[in-house]
C-alpha cells in the first residue's frame, strides 16, 4: 500500500510499484483529465506537476513519487496562475479536439510559475515536449503571452 | 427551399471531395428536418430529429456531426439557434444517435467528414430551428387568440408585441408539440438579420476541455467495468495460431485473457495490469501472405503501373496533340508514402453486453455503422444496439472506420462486465488503416509565350471509395476522390488528359486522411504548375494569375496572400517563398509558405500566410483556427511522416519514430478571410491540403532543387 499526495490530499493506493502514476489517476483514483498519449514520455499528454516540476506521468513509477505533492489539472481549481492560464485558453479558444489541452496546460502552468514573463524561446522550450495533433501551437503560444501580460 | 436549397453548384460537388460526387450516386433526402420523434403529447417538444424542448425550459439541441476538434459543436447549435431565437448560453447539446434522420446526401451514411458538415446542415439547421420557432409562435398565438404575426421571439421567449404578454419556449412545449408540423418549409431569416451566423462565438467545449472534465471515448467508467489491451497480428490478413497465456495470468491484476480470430486480448483491473499480461503472452501467428511485404514492394507496383493500361477517367480537347505540338515539354513524377492518422487520443471502444441488450460507448464518425457492427456481432437486433457517442480525441478520417468497434464487441461478447478496450499507442499506429501511397506522372506543353497549351496525368494508387462505399465507385472504374483537385483547378486549361492506374497497397488496408483526394491532388497539381512556370520563367504568382482569368474568387485569394505575404519582396540566401492555390470543398485558398534552409533536407518553416474563400462564414474564428490547424497537420507529414513495411510489418511504432510537427517548429500563421455571400464551403481540411505544396513550392525557391517525394525531408530521387 502506498499513500500518495495527489491534489492536496493523502490517498491510499494499492498498486504494482513499476505501474506508471498516469495509471494510477485514471484507472484507479477515477481522475481522467490526465491524457494516455504515447507511454513513453514522447507527447506529453500525461503531463502532471510532481513537487510543481511538470512531469511526464506515463513514464514515472508510482513508487518513485514518494511523499511530494501531485497536481492534476483536476487539482488546479483554487490556483491564481492556472486560472489566469485557463482564462487566457478560453479567450482565444485555443483548443480544437481538446485531448492534449490538459497537459498543455500543466506544462504551461509550470513554466508560468516559474517564469511569469517567459521569452519566445524559453515558451518554446518549455511546451515543445507537448505534442498537438490539431496544430494548437500558435493560440497556445499567444495563450501564454497573454498570460504573462495580466499576472 | 426547393431542391437544391444547398445550393452546390455541379462544379462546387465535385471539388467538395469524393463524398460530394458520390450524392449523386446515391439518391438520399436531404437530413429530415421534418422527422417528428415525439413520442406523445405530454412529453417534450421535438418537431424534428435536431430540438427538443421540455416544459421545465430545457432546450436540447441534437447535432448531427460528431465534434473531433473541428468546432462543429458549436457552429451547428449556432445554425439551430440563429432561427430557433435563443442563445447559446440557453442551450444544452447531445450528439445525435444512431438514426436515418441524421444522414446527409453528401456522404449517404449518418457520418462526419469531407468537409461536409456545414455543407451539409447551412440550410437544413437552420430550417429546423424556424420549424421549432414557428410552431411555438402558433402555440403562443393560439393561447392568446391572436395573430401569430403580432408575435416575435428572443431569447427563449414568446412575446405578444400589442400587449407586451410573454411565455417562455418552455411554458409552450406541450402545446406546441400538439400541433402539425408545417408541410410546406418556413421562411428563413435574411442573412443581415443573422445575431450568430458570421459572428465570432467561443466554442461551446472550451470550458470542459481546458478544465480537464471533457469525457472522451477513453474517458469513460461504468461500473464494475475492466480494461482490455490488444495485440492484433502484426501483419495484415495473418490469424491466430497459439497462445500461452501461463505467465500472463500470473500477472498482479489480470483478469482474463480473450481471443479472437486475429488478436489477443488481456483485460485487467485497469490498463497496466492489462499492458504487463499482453507483454507477457507467448503468440504465434500464422501471419499469412503479406508476411514479404516491404515498402519497396509497395512502390515498385505503383511505379510499374506508369506504364501499361490505364482507365481514361477525364479529357478535355486534345491534350497529348497540343502537348506534341508545344514549344516546351515538361515532365516530373510525384511519389507520396503512406500515413497514419496518430490522432492524440489511442483507439478505444467500451463495450457491454447482456443478453437483452449492447451498450457501446465510443467516439465515432459513423454512428450507425458503428451500431450495426455491434448488431451483427452480437446478433442483437440494431434497436438493442445502444451507441453512445463521445468527444473524439482527433479524428482525421481514422474514426470513419469502424473495424475497431467490432474488435471490441468481439471480445466483449465473451464476458459479462463492461470492457474498455484501451489500445497502446504501437497498437494505433501498426493497425492503422493507411492514407493510401501514389505516384503520378504528368506531361505539360508550353507554347512560345509559356502558357499551359495541355496537361496528360496518369494516377496510380488505391481507389479507397471502392472499399468505403463501394456503391459511389464510380462505373468506369475510377475513385472520384482521385479527380479532385486534379480535373476541378482553378485554372482554365486548355486541353487534359487523365488517366488512373488502379492498384491496391499490398499488406495494409488503406483508408481516408485529412483533406483526402485535395491533400493528395493538390500537392501534385500545384508542384507541377510551379515546375510549369519555372520553365516558362514567370513569377509563380503571375503564372498562375494568368491562368485564374475565368475564376474570379480564385484571382482574389491568390491576389490577397501575395500581398500580405510581401510577396515578390527580396529574401536572404538559403530562404524561399512557395504559393499554392486551390478548390478543394467547396473553399478556395492561396497559401504563401516562407521556408528557411540550412541544407538540402533541412527547413525551418518561418511564415505561413493564408487568403481564405470559403463563402459565408459561420463562426469565423473557427475557420481561422482550422487553417491553422490543417495547415500544421499537413506540414507534420509533408515534411516528416511515411509509413514503412518490412515484412509485411508497419515500422513505426510511436512518436519516437513517428515525427510530429512541435511547437518550436511551427511557423507564424496568418489568415485572412474574403468577405463572401456564396454559399458555404468546407474548411476542416483545406489547410492540411495546402501545405505539402506550399513548402515543396519554398524549398524549391530556396534551393533551386524540386521536391517531389513526400515526406520532403526524406530521400529525393
Amino acid at each position: 500500500m502506498l499513500t500518495l499526495q495527489v491534489n492536496g490530499a493523502a490517498h491510499q493506493v494499492d498498486v504494482p510499484d513499476d505501474m506508471p502514476l498516469l495509471w494510477v489517476l485514471r484507472d484507479v483514483m477515477g481522475l481522467p483529465g490526465t491524457k494516455f498519449g504515447c507511454g513513453i514520455g514522447q507527447c506529453g499528454a500525461c503531463t502532471v506537476h510532481v513537487d510543481g516540476k511538470a512531469v511526464r506521468a506515463c513514464s514515472l513509477p508510482v513508487s518513485l513519487v514518494g511523499n511530494r505533492p501531485v497536481t492534476t489539472i483536476e487539482g488546479l481549481a483554487d490556483d491564481q496562475v492556472a486560472a489566469a492560464v485557463t482564462k487566457a485558453w478560453l479567450d482565444i479558444d485555443v483548443v480544437q479536439c481538446g485531448y492534449c489541452q490538459p497537459g498543455q496546460i500543466m506544462a504551461a502552468v509550470a513554466l508560468l510559475k516559474g517564469n511569469l514573463h517567459p521569452s519566445d524561446d524559453e515558451i518554446d522550450q518549455a511546451m515543445s515536449g507537448n505534442i498537438c495533433r490539431c496544430g494548437t501551437y500558435r493560440r497556445i503560444r499567444a495563450a501564454i503571452r497573454n498570460v504573462a501580460g495580466v499576472v | 427551399m426547393a431542391v437544391g436549397t444547398i445550393g452546390i453548384s455541379r462544379r462546387g460537388a465535385l471539388a467538395g471531395a469524393g463524398g460530394l460526387l458520390m450524392a449523386a450516386m446515391l439518391p438520399r433526402g436531404r437530413a429530415r428536418a421534418a422527422t417528428r420523434i415525439v413520442e406523445d403529447q405530454t412529453g417534450p417538444f421535438a418537431p424534428n430529429a435536431f430540438v427538443r424542448i421540455a416544459p421545465d425550459g430545457s432546450i436540447t439541441l441534437i447535432l448531427p456531426n460528431v465534434e473531433m476538434g473541428q468546432g462543429i459543436y458549436t457552429g451547428e447549435a449556432m445554425l439551430i439557434a440563429e432561427e430557433l431565437d435563443v442563445g447559446l448560453d440557453q442551450i444544452q447539446i447531445e450528439p445525435a444517435p444512431p438514426d436515418e434522420a441524421y444522414v446527409t446526401k453528401e456522404l449517404g451514411t449518418e457520418a462526419t467528414g469531407g468537409s461536409t458538415s456545414t455543407i451539409a446542415t447551412w440550410t437544413s439547421l437552420r430550417e429546423a430551428g424556424a420549424v421549432a420557432r414557428t410552431l411555438l409562435v402558433r402555440a403562443a398565438a393560439d393561447r392568446w387568440v391572436v395573430d401569430p404575426a403580432s408575435c416575435q421571439t428572443g431569447g427563449g421567449v414568446v412575446r405578444h408585441v400589442p400587449t407586451g404578454r410573454t411565455l417562455t419556449y418552455g411554458e409552450l412545449a406541450v402545446e406546441a408539440a400538439a400541433l402539425p408540423v408545417p408541410a410546406s418549409p418556413v421562411a428563413l431569416r435574411d442573412p443581415s438579420a443573422f445575431r450568430l451566423i458570421g459572428h465570432a462565438q467561443h466554442r461551446l467545449d472550451g470550458p470542459a476541455k481546458v478544465a480537464g472534465t471533457a469525457t472522451f471515448g477513453i474517458d469513460v467508467q461504468q461500473p464494475d467495468m475492466k480494461i482490455g489491451t490488444v495485440a492484433a497480428c502484426p501483419v495484415m490478413g495473418g490469424v491466430l495460431l497459439h497462445v500461452d497465456d501461463s505467465a500472463a495470468r500470473q500477472v498482479p491484476g489480470v483478469r482474463d485473457v480473450l481471443t479472437i480470430g486475429n488478436a489477443v486480448c488481456v483485460v485487467g483491473d485497469h490498463y497496466w495490469a492489462a499492458r504487463k499480461g499482453l507483454e507477457a503472452l507467448a503468440i504465434s501467428w500464422d501471419e499469412g501472405v503479406n508476411a514479404t511485404v516491404s515498402t519497396d514492394t509497395v512502390y515498385r507496383e505503383l511505379h510499374e503501373a506508369l506504364q501499361g493500361p490505364a482507365i481514361v477517367a477525364h479529357t478535355k480537347g486534345n491534350a497529348k496533340g497540343a502537348i506534341a505540338g508545344a514549344a516546351t515539354r515538361v515532365e516530373a513524377v510525384y511519389q507520396q508514402p503512406l500515413l497514419a492518422h496518430a490522432p492524440m487520443e489511442p483507439i478505444n471502444c467500451t463495450v457491454h453486453v447482456t443478453p437483452e441488450r449492447c451498450d457501446v460507448w465510443v467516439g465515432t464518425q459513423v454512428p450507425m455503422r458503428a451500431r450495426d457492427a455491434a448488431a451483427e456481432v452480437t446478433g442483437l437486433p440494431k434497436e438493442k444496439v445502444f451507441l453512445h457517442n463521445q468527444y473524439i480525441g482527433g479524428g482525421f478520417g481514422r474514426r470513419l472506420e469502424h473495424e475497431y468497434v467490432t474488435q471490441a464487441v468481439q471480445f466483449a461478447r465473451q464476458v459479462g462486465y463492461p470492457l474498455k478496450i484501451v489500445w497502446s499507442r504501437e497498437e494505433d499506429l501498426t493497425m492503422d488503416r493507411y492514407r493510401p501511397a501514389y505516384v503520378d506522372h504528368l506531361v505539360g506543353g508550353l507554347d512560345a509565350h509559356g502558357n499551359l497549351v495541355g496537361l496528360s496525368h496518369r494516377i496510380v494508387g488505391p481507389a479507397v471509395v471502392a472499399r468505403w462505399a463501394p456503391e459511389a465507385l464510380l462505373p468506369n472504374g475510377v475513385d472520384d476522390d482521385l479527380l479532385v483537385a486534379t480535373v476541378e483547378t482553378p485554372y482554365a486549361i486548355p486541353a487534359m488528359f487523365l488517366d488512373y492506374a488502379r492498384r491496391e497497397a499490398p499488406g495494409v488496408v488503406t483508408a481516408w486522411w485529412r483533406g483526402v483526394g485535395g491533400t493528395r491532388g493538390v500537392f501534385v497539381i500545384e508542384s507541377f504548375i510551379d515546375e510549369l512556370a519555372a520553365k516558362a520563367k514567370v513569377d509563380p504568382v503571375a503564372f498562375r494569375r494568368r491562368m485564374t482569368t475565368d475564376h474570379p474568387r480564385a484571382r482574389a485569394v491568390l491576389d490577397l496572400a501575395a500581398e500580405k505575404a510581401e510577396w515578390g519582396t527580396k529574401l536572404p540566401d538559403g530562404v524561399g517563398r512557395g504559393v499554392a492555390l486551390q478548390y478543394v470543398f467547396g473553399s478556395y485558398l492561396a497559401t504563401v509558405m516562407e521556408v528557411e534552409m540550412s541544407a538540402m533536407d533541412t527547413v525551418r518553416v518561418r511564415r505561413a500566410v493564408v487568403a481564405v474563400d470559403c463563402g459565408r462564414v459561420v463562426n469565423p474564428d473557427q475557420v481561422i483556427s482550422q487553417i491553422e490547424g490543417g495547415l500544421i497537420f499537413g506540414l507534420s507529414a509533408a515534411l516528416f511522416n511515411e509509413v514503412t513495411l518490412e515484412k509485411g510489418r508497419v515500422q513505426e511504432k510511436n512518436f519516437n519514430t513517428y515525427r510530429i510537427l512541435r511547437m518550436n517548429e511551427s511557423p507564424a500563421i496568418e489568415v485572412h478571410l474574403i468577405d463572401s455571400t456564396e454559399d458555404p464551403g468546407g474548411i476542416g481540411e483545406t489547410g492540411t491540403a495546402a501545405a505539402a505544396a506550399a513548402v515543396a513550392n519554398a524549398m524549391a525557391a530556396a534551393t533551386g532543387r524540386r521536391y517531389r517525394r513526400l515526406p520532403l525531408t526524406g530521400p529525393q530521387a
